[in-house]
């Protein structure tokens, strides 16, 4: 049903890929950040009704990373990037 | 014999009285022609009970000529093939069919079972919350056989199903839904346009209500000609008996192709139906409206239809009604009706629920015509109440205002019309609410998704005119949506069709439930056997929201979905509450929208197709050495060999004894195997293990644990150093896949700046364990070449080697205790080896030992596998805490450090003996300390077990609260599906060689 382009591949079905959690928070740096940071971290993070980033990664295709924006109310699938990319600001 | 109420026509219809089709009702040969349906077959028959209703075993006949049909639900078909509650009027007749009418012992003309109506007092809506509740606990087993045998209509088989389901995925420019005259329109502009267009349509014929008028009329000619111009469009493409089951996001439709209709015995390999996954990049929505019918006493009856209905069977397929017909409408549509059977020489009497002067545009020019012909027109008069057991013989009429005489006509078909409902099924599958509109007292679609597009009646617009014209312009819309823009030119309106610019408001007067209804079953939903009083009942006792009032009621339920009920039954309730009808809402439309069959959405994945099998490199050996394989998640594996046994529990013990004493080989290749490469990559390893992996030195492996960043555990495995920054990680056979992508996140997401790629290597390398006392003196006499003193490979050490050219890859290490080493080839070099160092080996009887054992072997020793490792236990609950760096920073560092997660009273793992020697231990079974008693969640349970050769006994691997400070202590365990309780003792995990001196020798 949904259609996500891969940076990579091209538009692939959805059922390439396995949806990876929510991309709207930084990870702490490694050996950075305390019990309290890493709880909010891991168990704390919005879930809004509307568009929203997130992490796929193409399994049955280049196994990249990406981070997709996709409205959560209506379905809409938007812009992907690879994730390094958008992790590292590029 | 039930009076016929129906007669086949000497000519006309759509059917091809050259071509005459023979079958079977309930074992009564009848015949009908190519082009019938199975209800227009039994209609040209005189057949006029199609079975008996759902709850109240009420004779019933046909309704409708259509897919809203909720009475004519027949069991179709023989043995592996037998169907039931098929819509006969979606069915194409064909050549020996075997039909069965529904729900009557011992037969629909004398149903025993319809002494139900005499209790239809106590079977009001609900009754099932209010009954069957005692008179004691457990009561309900009692009535449980008695209502499952009453309940439902057709019976299924369990045989296989023999025949053959088909899936595929498909890509259009432009898909169109339905082939009515919006639909043909819209498929010929956008075909015009050179777009890609798919054109489907659920009935055998294409025209939608077009195929409802006279053929050699003129929209008989512009039909024709349409599909004409269609099928020489080579870009377009007509699918017909194809289903628009449900419309999904990104523009997905579900189709469904019968093909049913090839044959009645399909040829081999033929498919029976197609499920066909479609993307379309715009998609026009054709769908048209439905006939509602209306509600009075005994509007049930066999005789009773759809007034369109009735002009349908008339002129698609030539069948009309014996006797008088009575016509009851509350809109302009069913003169039409009225007018073509008089012209039929049928005696028609209308009763129009709409007082003088009528309120449509054209409703003054309709009657005319009709008093013209000959019908005889009653208006501000309403159909009160119907007479009939079996079939109707005559109907009740009264003044719509109370007052004044009622009076009956005889008759034997009534055709009925509450209005028209537009099919928007699709439209709200997106999430689009409708939205009522007073006009044309119907709800019409919401709104429309961009790249979607209405046209005609189920927007509405119930003239020819406008269907054509909205129909052209939404197709074109939806080819320039598409990307292709270019001109289409104009289309043709039917010859004598009004081009009247407005809608043809059909003058609708909306009367829900006719007033001042004499005593009598008046159906709101007639599959489900929903009346008007228990829509009143439903609301006295409060359940008068839409939602409640569905699933109290039942109504729309059934396999029609409330198609002829949901409108009529939600006015009935708004009137009931005082509010109007957009207040009292609508239920919520979902795929799909007509049945389809359970085999046809599983297509091909059935049997061992159902998901994709994993084998080793060694699976065929297995099958022919006397393996006998198991499932492990998607992988084959061997569980237990031949050699040992002649079933799993005597053979596990052999092969256990084997590499106990022995030596014995496993096949391990599921295992994950995993490249780490790079200049970061001790680093890597470093972060993601909880031990120490900077300094591993080459030739070296190292058991590792892994964290989530919850600080839970996520997995183990074994890490070898081949190189400098080569590295060859194992993982759990089941988290493999898990472990791969966890890994490439982290070097892709969070550390992007570590010089490190991974790879997977579980399909390149064939693994093996050979294990036992003798393991050393196995591989040295198949490797000879090849130093494998304890000085050259000790315990925990790694080679790479090669045999006759051929990599090999042995890495000392050991999942059962015993001295072991695990072995790797490349895959295609699997067998070989396997089957060289059984060779080799022979004499000191080496033999392949299986699952079973393997895991029997493990647990004797202590390790922790899978069924301990499940995203629950942390690093302590396992008793490794001591594992973890405590200089270093690893993935979970932080949260493993949680209180809870420290907490002394936790479940942590032990060791379990058995203290009962005739007794077993069971795995899942919830422990008790001795003095406990024996309810509730208990202290904790076992987790992995085996019968021990060594100890004798069996003993399991388990989490109990506060773990091995209770060492030594009598506990209880308890297994309540089998009612057993066995006596246990806590004792250390690693029940044999604690010091490891096998794993040094």
């Amino acid at each position: 049903m949904l259609r996500i382009i891969c940076p990579c591949c091209g538009e692939r079905d959805y059922t390439e890929f396995r949806y990876g959690g929510d991309a709207e928070k930084t990870r702490p740096a490694h050996g950075t950040g305390d019990l309290k940071t890493w709880h909010d971290h891991v168990f704390l993070f919005g879930n809004p009704k509307g568009p929203h980033r997130e992490y796929w990664q193409h399994v049955l295709g280049c196994r990249q990373w990406l981070v997709l924006e996709r409205n959560t109310a209506t379905n809409e699938v938007g812009v992907s990037r690879p994730a390094r990319d958008a992790v590292s600001g590029r | 014999m039930t009076r016929a109420l129906t007669r086949r026509l000497p000519q006309g219809g759509r059917i091809d009285r050259k071509r005459p089709i023979a079958f079977t009702l309930d074992g009564r040969r009848l015949e009908g022609f190519a082009g019938d349906t199975l209800a227009s077959a039994l209609m040209a028959a005189g057949v006029t009970l199609v079975g008996r209703s759902f709850k109240l075993h009420r004779p019933r006949g046909l309704l409708s000529a259509g897919v809203e049909e909720p009475n004519a639900l027949l069991t179709l078909g023989e043995g592996d093939r037998r169907e039931p509650n098929i819509p006969a009027t979606m069915t194409d007749l064909m050549h020996d069919m075997v039909a069965r009418r529904q729900n009557a012992w011992p037969s629909v003309e004398l149903d025993l079972m319809a002494v139900n109506s005499l209790a239809a007092p106590l079977l009001t809506a609900g009754f099932y919350y209010k009954t069957f509740m005692g008179p004691r606990r457990g009561s309900w087993m009692f009535y449980e056989p008695f209502i499952r045998r009453a309940a439902g209509l057709g019976a299924g088989t369990y045989e296989s199903d023999p025949d053959r389901y088909e899936t595929r995925h498909e890509f259009a420019d432009v898909l169109v839904v339905g082939s009515g005259p919006a639909g043909l329109a819209a498929a010929l502009a956008a075909g015009r346009s050179g777009a890609r267009v798919v054109l489907v349509e659920q009935d055998s014929l294409a025209g939608g209500s077009l195929l409802s008028e006279p053929l050699g009329g003129p929209l008989e000619t512009w039909r024709n000609g349409r599909l004409g111009e269609l099928a020489a469009l080579p870009n377009v493409s007509i699918r017909l008996r194809a289903t628009a089951l449900g419309l999904y996001d990104g523009n997905t439709v579900a189709l469904v192709e019968r093909r049913g209709h090839l044959r009645p015995d399909p040829a081999k390999g033929e498919a029976r139906q197609i499920v066909v996954t479609l993307r379309a990049r715009a998609i026009v929505l054709a769908t048209g409206a439905a006939e509602r019918p209306l509600v009075f006493a005994n509007n049930d009856r066999p005789g009773v239809m759809l007034a369109s209905a009735v002009r349908s069977y008339l002129h698609r397929f030539a069948v009309a009604p014996i006797g008088r017909v009575v016509i009851a409408t509350n809109n302009d549509s069913a003169y039409r009706t009225a007018v073509d059977l008089a012209a039929a020489g049928v005696a028609v009497t209308l009763a129009d629920l709409r007082a003088t002067p009528a309120p449509g545009a054209h409703t003054a020019a309709r009657q005319a015509e009709a008093k013209q012909r000959g019908v005889e027109i009653l208006t501000g008069t309403a159909v009160i109440d119907v007479a009939g057991g079996k079939a109707v013989t005559h109907a009740t009429l009264a003044p719509i205002s109370g007052g004044g005489a009622r009076q009956t006509r005889e008759c034997s078909i009534l055709g009925m019309s509450g209005g028209w409902s537009p099919v928007l099924h699709l439209t709200s599958h997106t999430g689009i609410k409708p939205r009522y509109d007073e006009t044309i007292a119907a709800f019409l679609p919401g709104g429309y998704a961009p790249g979607h597009f209405g046209a005609g009646a189920l927007q509405g617009r119930f003239d020819i005119a406008g269907a054509i014209r909205q129909g052209f312009a939404a197709g074109a819309a939806a080819a320039a949506h598409a990307g292709h823009g270019k001109s289409v030119g104009g289309l043709m309106l039917p010859e004598g069709v009004e081009a009247a610019a407005a809608a043809d408001a059909y003058g609708i007067e909306p009367v829900w439930q006719v007033p001042n209804l004499p005593k009598g079953k008046a159906f709101v939903d007639f599959q489900n056997d929903v009346t008007v009083k228990d829509l009143a009942l439903a609301h006295q006792e409060g359940y008068q929201s839409v939602e409640h009032l569905k699933r109290y009621t039942t109504l729309g339920m059934g396999t029609d979905q409330g198609k002829t009920s949901n409108i009529n039954a939600l006015a009935i309730m708004a009137g009931l509450r005082g509010v109007g009808i957009p207040e009292a809402g609508t239920t919520t439309f979902r795929p799909p929208y007509s049945g389809v069959a359970l085999g046809a959405l599983a297509g091909r994945s059935t049997g061992h197709h159902f998901r994709p099998q994993r084998l080793s490199p060694m699976h065929d050996w297995h099958l022919a050495n006397g393996g006998e394989m198991i499932e492990a998640g998607p992988w084959m594996r061997s569980w237990w060999y031949r050699w040992a046994g002649n079933s799993v529990g005597k053979a596990y013990i052999e092969e256990m004894r084997l590499v106990r004493q022995g030596v014995g080989i496993a096949d391990v290749s599921s295992l994950g195997k995993i490249d780490v490469q790079g200049p970061d990559a001790a680093e890597f390893l470093n972060r993601i293990y909880v031990n120490g992996f900077a300094k591993l030195p080459v030739g070296k492996a190292r058991y590792g644990v892994m964290l989530n960043d919850d600080g839970l555990v996520l997995d183990d495995g074994t890490t070898t150093r081949f190189a400098e920054t080569r590295y060859f990680m194992t993982t759990t056979t089941a988290q493999a896949g898990e472990v791969m992508s966890w890994l490439e996140f982290l070097l892709q997401a969070a550390w992007p700046d570590l010089k490190v790629q991974v790879a997977s290597l579980t399909d390149e390398w064939a693994g093996m364990a050979v294990s036992g006392p003798k393991a050393r003196a196995a591989l040295e006499l198949a490797l000879p070449g090849c130093d494998l003193s304890d000085a050259a490979l000790p315990y925990m050490g790694a080679l790479e080697t090669a045999f006759e050219g051929v990599p090999v890859r042995l890495i000392r290490l050991s999942f059962s205790g015993e001295l072991a080493y695990e072995v790797y080839a490349p895959a295609d070099y699997g067998i070989a080896l396997w089957e060289h160092i059984l060779g080799a080996a022979a004499p000191l009887g080496i033999k392949p030992y299986g699952l079973e054992a393997l895991a029997a072997l493990r647990i004797e020793k202590g390790h922790v596998a899978g069924l301990e490792l499940d995203h629950r236990t942390s690093l302590d609950d396992l008793g490794l805490g001591k594992m973890a760096g405590k200089e270093k920073a690893f993935v979970g560092r932080e949260l493993r450090q949680r209180p809870n997660l420290q907490s002394p009273d936790r479940w942590s793992l032990v060791g379990i003996e058995c203290l009962e020697p005739e007794k077993r231990l069971r795995g899942g079974s919830i422990l008790f300390a001795a003095s406990d008693k024996i309810e509730g969640h208990g202290r904790g349970y076992i987790t992995s077990v085996t019968f021990s050769i060594e100890l004798n006994k069996y003993i399991a691997l388990g989490l109990y609260q506060g773990g091995l400070a209770h060492k030594g202590e009598e506990i209880l365990c308890a297994f309540p599906l089998k009612g057993e309780q066995t006596r246990a003792r806590i004792v250390s995990p690693h029940f044999i060689d604690p010091e490891g001196k096998r794993l040094h020798a």
